[in-house]
């Protein structure tokens, strides 16, 4: 299926190849490169010099215990967030999978939230979940359930979650419910004059069928929590109350942006850069092994 | 082993009728095949005795029991895939053991089970294997094998053969036949291929736009076709088709394209002269002579010992004849009809039409 087309000459290929090459190398390599330097420097408190530091920076991060608090609620956050949103996206598309009534309008509805930019979607989050003005919040505190994320922590992080895993939910259902298109009717057909209830076909057929796409979304969704989730989390609850939902992209932005120190911020975000080279690199060894098919 | 019975089964999508009303009777070990051209409902009908489809009205009844409300979990029965519909992540030995692992057999009945299968079939070094890195006629295998070890009441093949190379086609018809008689099970096996319903059936259903056209012995069908669909879809070539009309005394047929008075060989047919009749006459019983009917040859198939002659009526109807030997050649010639060979069927209708008593 392999088409294979060979230009001759240097010039054309590399102009063909040009925008892209521009576009990585602007907006990825050169930050990126400007973040690996900046990580090795400490500027002074006026911003006027700056001094070549060694890994000084990352010790300091790697031993500030501030860092390590936000770097186990990132945990907690990403792994919420994608088991939430794998979930609910597996629970739907095995719903949508099946003959039902307006399937089409159910899809495309469901698929609709991925067009929602992170801002919006924090924003519809925020109508729904204020304590004064959100329709559920002002419900729960007339339920008398004492309802204000901006106070508490826990509600806070509870909340970012949702909205987090909402957003990422129709991402996941597309690919799920491609997953399970993909499954030959027939081998479940084959299970259920075997004798499988569906519950029991479910697990023993089409989950074990579904788990290279469910693993792949699992990584996927970890980068998203763990890099993607800024916009979500700055419009909601800029790191607050507190710092009960700083996260370490939004402790990157916090030390850097806010705080002007660039040192730090910069070795945060190589720290961060190498996490997801890594997850990458796990994704690719482990899918390209493991499919079955 | 089972009976299976078939009662006036139904089945519409939406408003197309795709079965307009089957009865079977299927005897106890009996291997019923079930043949007939694509959309013709026969993997509907299977699917219904599977429990995969729901009949419109009608019922499915096996062994006594109507389990036409029944899963196809309860159906007790087995059944084998076009694609072998195999666990693609389980191994050989795993998708065979599915079923009975679900029904909580023990452990140690399980593994004599499979292996016994395994044996039978010639598959026992690839256990461990997964699907994918088995033959076609391997998969083929383990699909029969997973049918195997369950000991179902009824075997039902959804063209299980369609998608072999032709040579092991041939071979996998075979050794289903064999498998089939010694382990006497009751089965349903759908096929579009003429041949593989000949030779593998103790009982053909033919199936034509939703109805069975006939159920008889693949013999009898042969010989006895009940219409002019049955009569040309068995037999290869397909029988030829003259139209004539019936003379005076209902004893002979006239031929529309020359006027050749035919004489029926078993007896006098009922109906007024001048009834619209259409003779068949099978490729393989027409007879190089003159005083019948000259046809122009187009085409000539050399088939080793015998060959196929595609020819033209002067009026243009298409004559097929196979005649032994190999020394033919395009152009004029003369072909006469075996009276004794002759199949007459209603002009209108296309039922077969039998001398009357």
């Amino acid at each position: 299926m392999e088409k294979k087309v060979y230009f001759k000459g240097i010039a054309l290929p590399y102009l063909l190849l040009l925008p892209q090459i521009v576009v990585t190398g602007l907006f990825f390599f050169w930050p990126a490169a400007q973040a690996v330097r900046q990580s090795f420097l400490r500027e002074d408190a006026f911003g006027l010099s700056s001094q070549f530091v060694g890994f000084e920076n990352f010790v300091d991060v790697l031993s500030d215990p501030t860092w390590l608090d936000s770097a186990f609620r990132t945990l907690i956050f990403s792994a919420s967030v994608a088991v939430l949103a794998l979930g609910v996206a597996l629970f739907l598309a095995v719903q949508a999978d099946k003959h039902i009534r307006g399937a089409d309008t159910y899809k495309t509805l469901l698929i609709w939230p991925y067009a929602v930019a992170p801002a919006i979607a924090a924003v519809l989050w925020l109508f729904m979940f204020h304590p004064n003005i959100g329709i559920f919040g002002r419900m729960l505190n007339a339920l008398g359930v004492p309802w204000d994320y901006k106070l508490n922590g826990n509600q806070a992080m509870l909340l970012i979650i949702f909205a987090a895993a909402w957003k990422q939910v129709s991402y996941n259902f597309i690919f799920f419910l491609a997953g399970l298109q993909s499954i030959p009717k027939s081998v479940l057909e084959a299970a259920a004059i075997d004798g499988a209830r569906p519950m029991r076909r479910f697990w023993t057929v089409v989950f074990p069928l579904l788990s290279p796409t469910a693993f792949f979304l699992l990584v996927v969704n970890l980068v998203y929590a763990f890099f993607d989730t800024f916009g979500i989390i700055h419009s909601l609850t800029q790191g607050g109350p507190g710092k009960a939902t700083e996260t370490l992209i939004y402790r990157v932005y916090t030390d850097g942006v806010m705080n002007l120190n660039f040192g730090s911020s910069a070795a945060q975000s190589v720290i961060l850069m190498i996490l997801v080279i890594v997850l990458t690199m796990v994704q690719f060894r482990y899918v390209e092994r493991k499919v079955h098919y | 082993m089972a009976t299976l019975t078939l009662r006036d089964v139904k089945k519409s999508f939406g408003p197309t009728a795709v079965l307009h009303g089957v009865n079977l009777d299927v005897r106890d070990g009996e291997m019923i095949v079930i043949v007939g051209a694509s959309g013709c409902g026969k993997s509907t009908l299977l699917r219904i005795v599977a429990g995969l489809e729901t009949a419109t009205s009608g019922g499915v009844i096996i062994d006594g029991q109507d389990v036409t409300p029944l899963e196809p979990a309860d159906r007790d029965v087995a059944m084998v895939f076009q694609n072998y519909a195999l666990y693609p992540h389980m191994s050989v030995f795993q998708n065979m053991a599915y079923g009975l692992k679900i029904r909580g057999m023990a452990r140690e009945e399980i593994i004599r089970r499979v292996d016994e299968a395994a044996k039978l079939l010639g598959i026992g070094q690839l256990l461990e294997r997964k699907p994918r890195q088995l033959s076609g006629g391997q998969r083929q295998r383990v699909a029969m094998g997973r049918a195997i070890v369950r000991n179902p009441k009824l075997f039902l093949f959804d063209e299980p053969l369609s998608n072999l190379d032709a040579k092991l086609r041939v071979q996998m018809r075979a050794e289903i036949r064999q498998l089939q008689r010694r382990l006497n099970v009751t089965s349903l096996f759908v096929t579009h291929d003429q041949v593989e319903a000949m030779t593998l059936g103790d009982r053909l259903v033919v199936m034509h736009a939703g109805h069975a056209a006939q159920i008889a012995t693949p013999m009898e069908i042969w010989a006895r076709p009940a219409d002019t669909y049955v009569a040309g879809f068995i037999g290869s070539p397909s029988m030829n088709f003259l139209s004539a009309t019936l003379m005076e005394g209902g004893a002979a047929a006239r031929l529309d394209t020359n006027g050749l008075v035919l004489p029926f060989a078993d007896g006098p047919r009922a109906g007024a002269a001048g009834r619209k009749l259409t003779l068949g006459i099978r490729p393989e019983h027409l007879q190089i002579g003159t005083g019948g009917l000259d046809i122009h040859v187009e085409l000539v198939e050399p088939l080793g010992g015998e060959s196929v002659l595609h020819g033209r009526l002067p009026d243009g109807t298409a004559l097929t004849a196979r005649l032994p030997g190999a020394t033919y050649a395009d152009g004029p010639m003369g072909v006469i009809l075996p009276l004794e060979s002759l199949h007459v069927f209603d002009g209108e209708t296309g039922k077969r039409l039998d001398p009357r008593d």
